[in-house]
């Protein structure tokens, strides 16, 4: 078990202790950090120094495939079946706008909710810290830190040490 | 309640809620009344059945519809349920991206409420085809006809706006739910429950880099779905207004819609606000000040539909064309004004009464109000199709219109199909958003201890 740790767990009270404790890690030299809480912190993302999401991204793709699909799709149509309405023009770009419309924002939900699992690596049931004996209360009322066990400077015995002098409720080491 | 704007008491923990509102179906605590309503739906739902076999046994004649009235129940019902689901989104969604916080604890149950009545609204246009089973058509295929649906028309963008409203609400409704069902999975005991939630939660574990993206693309979606919900509703009456039809014809017609999709919305919203908040204790979630929110709102929207009925006579007077002042005429005088008298007195008439504190907080007066506004604005969608096309340009055209049983049985049963499926999320899902709840809470309490 020893040489196939996933990490160190440390649970808190509150988010202000996470985050107290999250930029002491920091200042320690521990770089591979995560935390597990019940709710998005505000600022947390910063303290850890987490890449910026590129959701926004996904979505702006899946609007112009959206938006260009639906275009294609009415002109090709009008195109392949011209139908004399009234004389009126066959590619009316203001008739196409409601549907055109409704595929870009179809698209760019879709993409982004994909997105966001696949980006995630979601959906994966089982997961190293589910195996921590309190990790079950990271869904409820407790914020949790995570040293990895990859991080440069990991060492089970110090790493632990060092969670419960800032502030940790309980440590434990997770297995891989 | 302090100086402070404190939306939820601030004396209750964050464990406390979770087990509380993880324990509704986990640790179903009503099961007779559900059991009871569930009984009702199920009664509605087999009605519905039986209009449909009917319906597609004997064909749309069934219906008292004629020509001209070519148009009623169907449609009329139609822009009804979508009208209604439109609260959902626009609650989640446009008071997400405001911030009030006091979305979150009617969120869930109000985008559930959306997603079920757009189902309802959904089946109506494909009972209404006549032939159902070539609704296929609507869709374009290599068809070896050689034809290709006709995109310029109203009637074609319909199936596209509404299914689109459909599966985004769908997907924002689960994105948001991910966390929650999480939350139930680490409470479930019993096996079935625990398989269940840890299938549906996809092993979320709240990872702050998930959390980071989840949000980005919770937000984005909910900037998405505010115009959607516009779009739709626009478009639909886009289906009115884009005829020749007096009383259709009316740039008024977009904005009339969607405040009027709002307003009964929001009232079916406090309908099961106050509903769920006494069969399951919940109080200390969906406060007095919830209800008082709701009520205001629901005062404004109708108000705002008020303007778009004053404007909707100006536009007639102002047009001065024959037609439309007979139209005009009909509705206030004619063989249909109990619908436009009826939609006048139910929709305005008691919703005064939220003017005063007293009413909004009391969950009886606000429910009564809303139910009044549901029925009030199903009479407002019936005078809308009924008086403009009983009496339009020709009259060797004109024909009353009577709804036959057919058409109130089909009606009815979209109660049930819209009640089963609601009953059956409450009893399995969430129905109040928990990790926003301890989200507010959490800020609450801060904002408490630093004054």
């Amino acid at each position: 078990m020893a040489d196939e740790l996933y990490g160190a767990l440390a649970e808190f009270r509150n988010p202000e202790d996470l985050m107290a404790a999250a930029r002491k890690a920091r200042q320690a030299g521990y770089r591979d950090l995560d935390a597990f809480t019940p709710f998005p912190i505000e600022g947390l993302d910063r303290i850890l120094r987490l890449p910026r999401p590129t959701i926004s991204v996904v979505g702006l793709a899946g609007a112009i495939a959206g938006a260009g699909t639906a275009l294609m799709m009415q002109v090709y149509v009008n195109y392949d079946y011209p139908l004399n309405v009234g004389g009126r023009p066959i590619y009316a770009i203001s008739a196409f706008a409601v549907v055109t419309f409704e595929l870009t924002i179809l698209f760019s939900a879709l993409a982004m909710l994909v997105g966001m699992l696949w980006q995630n690596g979601l959906p994966r049931l089982n997961y190293p810290v589910f195996n921590a004996e309190r990790f079950h209360r990271a869904s409820k009322d407790r914020f949790f830190l995570c040293v990895n066990a990859k991080d440069a400077k990991f060492e089970a015995g110090k790493t632990l040490a060092f969670l419960s002098e800032a502030g940790a409720l309980s440590v434990e080491l997770v297995p891989g | 309640m302090s100086d402070r704007s404190d939306i939820l008491p601030t004396r209750q923990s964050m464990g406390g809620i979770t087990d509380q509102l993880t324990g509704i179906p986990l640790h179903f605590p009503v099961e007779r009344r559900w059991l009871i309503a569930m009984l009702f739906a199920s009664a509605l739902l087999l009605l519905l059945m039986v209009s449909v076999v009917e319906l597609f046994t004997r064909g749309v004649g069934i219906w008292g519809i004629n020509i001209p009235v070519n148009w009623a129940f169907a449609i009329h019902n139609y822009v009804w349920w979508l009208g209604i689901g439109h609260a959902g989104t626009l609650i989640s969604a446009l008071l997400l991206l405001t911030g009030s916080q006091w979305r979150n604890s009617l969120n869930r149950f109000a985008e559930t409420m959306t997603l079920f009545a757009v189902v309802c609204a959904g089946i109506y246009p494909v009972l209404h085809l006549g032939r159902p089973w070539y609704v296929y058509w609507m869709f374009p295929y290599p068809a070896s006809m050689g034809v290709w649906p006709q995109f310029r028309s109203p009637l074609e963008w319909d199936i596209w706006a509404v299914l689109t409203y459909l599966t985004v609400s769908l997907a924002f409704w689960y994105t948001g739910l991910i966390p929650d069902l999480a939350a139930a999975r680490d409470r479930a005991t019993r096996r079935g429950w625990q398989i269940f939630f840890g299938i549906t939660a996809l092993g979320w574990r709240g990872s702050t880099t998930h959390w980071l993206r989840w949000s980005q693309a919770y937000r984005l979606t909910a900037g998405l779905a505010v115009p959607l919900v516009v779009s739709v509703h626009s478009e639909v009456s886009l289906l009115f207004a884009a005829g020749q039809i007096p009383g259709w014809h009316s740039t008024i017609f977009p904005p009339y819609f969607v405040l009027g999709a709002a307003f009964s919305g929001f009232a079916v919203v406090s309908i099961i606000a106050v509903a769920l908040r006494s069969w399951f204790g919940l109080q200390n979630l969906v406060t007095e000040d919830h209800l008082d929110l709701l009520g205001k709102v629901l005062l404004a929207t109708g108000l705002m539909t008020a303007y778009g009925y004053v404007f909707e006579v100006f536009d007639a007077l102002y047009s001065g064309e024959e037609h439309e002042l007979q139209t005009l005429a009909d509705r206030f005088a004619g063989a249909y004004a109990w619908t436009y008298w009826g939609a006048v007195i139910f929709n305005f008439i008691p919703l005064q009464a939220l003017w005063w504190r007293l009413v909004r907080r009391s969950g009886w007066m606000l429910l009564l109000i809303s139910v009044s506004v549901a029925i009030g604005m199903w009479l407002e969608r019936y005078m809308i199709l009924v008086t403009s096309l009983y009496r339009d340009f020709l009259v060797s055209s004109w024909r009353q219109f009577t709804p036959s049983f057919w058409d109130w049985s089909t009606y009815f049963g979209t109660i049930g199909l819209f009640l089963v499926p609601f009953l059956i999320a409450i009893r399995l899902i969430p129905m109040i958003s928990i990790f926003e709840t301890k989200e507010l809470l959490h800020e609450e309490k801060a904002e408490e201890q630093h004054g």
